[in-house]
């Protein structure tokens, strides 16, 4: 029981999008709709699964060091792989996404996850809390996504409902920093209230 | 004149922050005071071109040429080989600043390991060896390295002076009576929204 708490906090406590403040750059770029910000947010997943998997096990031969050059290559492999299998069975998607999936590497949740639990836990508690953090970072990503899409475009999962145009300044770049910024508000708030009671 | 275009695109109308969402981080993170802002973007246009220039050879000359007598081409590596060398690249150029010119070092030192993580230098390296270059009166195409560096250098002017505009802001801010739920990051996005929707007004010169 005790082990799924790691998977729990990834989703809520830790989450990366609204309480850690981590990977901002794919979190605003790619949820122009729900679609794309839950592709971008399950290739995330992915490598931190992967990624926290391989560093659990490999950090107690790594020397200290030069233990961050040797994540980064460990994770930089995943991200291509990841890249490589979306090329070739998700090509829409992979356009869409563009830079932002070799960016992976650099996403500060990957890294961050690394070095603040991987290098520290079992194996199986490291893929527990990346697949909790890749939860979190989905539903964030999905969430936003699906607000911008909406509003900007009338459409839930690229279904339109109306036919009219929508607001089309959410699905260009100052809605996402609106929309991130009003639903951090709205977490706060949440969070306030809770404690409160 | 073909530089002129590539300059004003670069730093007005794709900016790198608020309309390509790159180095949002730093954005965010080191946007308190004026001074510390201008500090990591003079740090950023050195090493966003010389990590450019770097790259570029790299993908021209290291990942597609003819090895062993047959051509290959391993741009599949791009992600894994960029990283470290920017990584690598960071390290010396702190070495070597340290050594050459300490007063430099003491201004822009504390900012050079940040930059390994700014996705803009990453960013910026992968999409001047990837995607052309198109703009109204210039023939879309690829970047040859002369306009690559210049087009990243750009690129990160545009980041110094959405970071510098955008922490002027932020300062007033601090004086301001925000609502608590706002405090911190939501007001910061909410303001970094509207500057972006000031930097639309860019979009079609060129």
């Amino acid at each position: 029981m005790s082990k799924f708490k790691y998977l729990i906090d990834g989703i809520v406590k830790n989450n990366p999008t609204f309480v850690l403040v981590l990977g901002m750059c794919p979190t605003l770029a790619t949820t122009t709709s729900a679609v794309n910000g839950m592709g971008m947010g399950l290739a995330t997943m992915a490598v931190l699964l992967c990624s926290n998997m391989v560093i659990s096990l490999l950090a107690p031969v790594i020397p200290n060091k030069v233990r961050i050059p040797c994540y980064i290559v460990v994770i930089a492999a995943f991200v291509t792989v990841v890249q490589l299998v979306m090329q070739a069975f998700t090509p829409g998607l992979y356009e869409t996404l563009g830079i932002f999936i070799p960016l992976i590497v650099v996403n500060c949740i990957v890294l961050g996850r690394a070095e603040a639990f991987a290098n520290k836990h079992s194996v199986g508690e490291s893929a527990l809390d990346g697949l909790g953090i890749g939860i979190g970072f989905t539903l964030a990503l999905t969430c936003i996504g699906l607000i911008r899409e909406i509003l900007g475009n009338l459409s839930v999962f690229e279904n339109k409902f109306s036919s009219s145009d929508g607001m089309l300044v959410f699905v260009l770049a100052p809605g996402a920093f609106l929309v991130l910024g009003y639903l951090m508000v709205l977490f706060n708030k949440l969070k306030d209230r809770k404690k409160k009671a | 004149m073909e530089y002129l275009i590539i300059i004003i695109s670069a730093v007005f109308v794709n900016n790198v922050v608020l309309s390509q969402f790159l180095g949002i981080c730093p954005f965010l993170g080191v946007s308190k005071k004026v001074s510390t802002a201008f500090g990591m973007s003079l740090a950023l246009v050195l090493v966003m071109g010389l990590a450019t220039l770097v790259t570029y050879l790299i993908q021209n000359y290291v990942l597609i040429n003819t090895w062993f007598g047959e051509k290959m081409d391993i741009t599949f590596m791009q992600t894994i080989v960029f990283i470290l060398v920017i990584a690598a690249l960071v390290q010396m150029v702190e070495i070597i600043l340290k050594k050459i010119n300490p007063s430099l070092y003491q201004a822009l030192g504390i900012f050079l390991p940040l930059i390994t993580t700014n996705c803009a230098v990453l960013g910026a390296s992968i999409l001047v060896v990837t995607k052309e270059f198109a703009a109204k009166g210039v023939e879309s195409h690829m970047m040859n390295l002369g306009e690559s560096v210049v087009y990243s250098m750009s690129l990160a002017i545009g980041f110094g002076i959405a970071i510098i505009l955008f922490a002027g802001m932020r300062e007033q801010l601090e004086l301001s009576n925000v609502p608590k739920a706002l405090k911190g990051t939501p007001i910061a996005l909410i303001t970094a929204g509207l500057l972006a929707l000031a930097f639309m007004g860019f979009q079609g010169i060129v």
